[in-house]
């Protein structure tokens, strides 16, 4: 925040940044060279939507700014819409585990429809899903506001696997931008598509 | 590409905001000028208690703002809590804290059973946010309005209103102390100088006194109106980051309400926190909330907090514009 919006205790939208999200297909590719763990083919994108209208318009009014995104007259992308416990709208897409590329299409669609609907500063994060062999967990979770990725790698119960995800910081370091402070790598327990 | 937004800023908000800040800088100006003219007036008895005065006023609200996170949180005997021991606070405080993007405050309870919460810290690494027991158990909250609530308290955190408020109350602090200093100076050594210029002395001092009592009555009041300016864009914020202005109108009187319930003892124990929490804990006068009539004034413009009644109606401004959505002040997203 500026001085001026300091002084004035005014607190300016943030706007969300989406590109960085293109760099997770070659990133998937490292991560399952250097670890094993391989996409899931889902993914999603959370964000807060408006008080106000019942949770049924506001998936209406999301799925109708996909459709109108998708540019194919009737087409859209398949998503499902849900909301967690905290109160946020979690929209959940699901591919093959080897189609990373139209993974990220999609989510990039569903992220800039939501951007040009004007939930831009209301997105939360967007999330990828990975599993390895031994069927353990991780997602790569974007943080829109700061441009940057970390790892989640949830356990049983509300334990993180720390060791996983600091492994994974290292190898994903120079092809993605990894969140360095380590504060803002909040856990997103039971999120959909996890 | 066009880019629609919920957002509008108060324009109204900003400019009173303005304007008290304005009123207080020129009576700043106005006490700097006279202390230098007292300077140059070279009277050495005054020109040392007015040193005195400002070496101890700014060294106290260095301290207190430097020291602000932990002072107030032994104030309210709160205890700091991990992520394992509050998950639900922990991560609605998370999200909160990613939508914003501002780093993540430490977390406090405090054992009180009044229903309340504060944020104070210098800065944004250093801040800390604090709920009492009574929020988080006995009043009956929503997680959406305690959510409000946490908003209400992080914007705080992004206004840097500890900062603000300790820099705009060094004058009052100053002035105080001048008054106390210029009042025992006259009490205890005003009959045994002697020579020259007595006679100066004689006038300076009570007019230090004077000039340090008006300063000091008219830089509370305008504090007192910032800081409830600060509490309205504060909830502004805070509805606008969680997108539910009615959560936090609920939370407000559901918080209100509990003030009101608790008896007084705990009243009298909160009361140095005042300034910092969600809602009054102190209140000057104890009228029902339909107010507006004419006893409520005069503690209206002693408040720290505006109205319940005035909260509300700036927040269902809020839910009306957030049903529309408007076009981006900015022009291009």
């Amino acid at each position: 925040m500026g001085f001026l919006d300091t002084l004035f205790g005014r607190t300016k939208p943030v706007q969300p940044k989406l590109d960085d999200l293109f760099g997770l297909p070659s990133a998937a590719v490292q991560l399952e060279a250097a670890t094993g763990f391989k996409p899931t083919g889902s993914g999603s994108v959370s964000f807060r939507a408006p008080e106000g209208k019942p949770f049924a318009d506001i998936q209406k009014e999301v799925l109708e700014l996909l459709a109108m995104d998708d540019g194919k007259p009737g087409g859209g992308l398949p998503v499902e819409v849900t909301k967690d416990t905290y109160g946020y709208t979690w929209l959940v897409s699901n591919h093959m585990s080897d189609e990373m590329d139209a993974l990220v299409t999609d989510l990039h669609a569903v992220n800039s429809a939501l951007v040009d609907g004007g939930f831009g500063p209301q997105l939360l994060c967007t999330l990828v899903a990975f599993s390895d062999d031994s069927h353990r967990r991780l997602s790569l979770v974007y943080l829109y506001k700061r441009g940057t990725f970390y790892p989640f790698a949830p356990l049983s119960g509300q334990n993180r696997d720390n060791a996983l995800e600091l492994q994974v910081k290292g190898v994903l370091g120079d092809d993605l931008r990894i969140e360095q402070d380590l504060t803002r790598w909040f856990p997103v327990w039971g999120a959909p598509g996890l | 590409m066009a880019t629609r937004t919920r957002y509008a800023p108060d324009r109204g908000l900003t400019v009173r905001m303005t304007a008290t800040m304005f009123l207080l800088g020129l009576v700043f100006v106005a006490f700097v000028a006279l202390i230098i003219g007292i300077m140059t007036a070279a009277h050495a008895s005054a020109a040392a208690i007015v040193l005195v005065a400002l070496i101890f006023g700014g060294g106290s609200a260095f301290i207190s703002l430097f020291y602000s996170d932990k002072i107030a949180l032994a104030a309210a005997g709160a205890r700091e809590v991990s992520p394992r021991d509050a998950p639900q606070l922990h991560g609605i405080v998370d999200r909160l804290c990613a939508l914003a993007d501002m780093d993540k405050p430490r977390i406090a309870i405090a054992p009180t059973q009044l229903p309340n919460a504060f944020a104070t810290g210098r800065n944004s690494k250093n801040s800390v946010l604090c709920v009492t027991d009574g929020l988080l158990n006995r009043s009956g909250l929503t997680d959406e309005e305690l959510e409000g609530i946490l908003a209400h308290e992080l914007s705080h955190v992004a206004h840097k209103d500890v900062q603000v408020m300790t820099y705009a109350s060094l004058l009052a602090i100053v002035a105080g102390l001048l008054v106390r200093f210029a009042f025992y100076s006259e009490l205890f050594g005003g009959g045994r100088r002697g020579g020259g210029n007595n006679g100066q002395a004689a006038l300076l001092i009570p007019l230090i006194m004077l000039a340090s009592i008006v300063v000091y009555a008219i830089s509370f009041l305008l504090i007192r109106l910032l800081s409830r300016y600060r509490e309205l864009a504060a909830d502004r914020s805070g509805a606008l980051l969680t997108q539910n202005p009615s959560a936090l109108i609920n939370a407000l009187y559901k918080v209100s309400e509990g003030m009101n319930r608790i008896p007084t003892q705990d009243l009298r124990a909160a009361e140095p926190l005042n300034a910092f929490y969600f809602a009054p804990a102190m209140r000057l006068t104890r009228g029902g909330r339909g107010g507006g009539g004419g006893g409520a004034s005069l503690s209206a413009l002693f408040s720290t907090h505006p109205s319940l009644e005035k909260r509300v109606a700036q927040l269902a401004k809020i839910q009306k514009e957030l049903g529309q959505v408007g076009p981006d002040p900015r022009g291009i997203g």
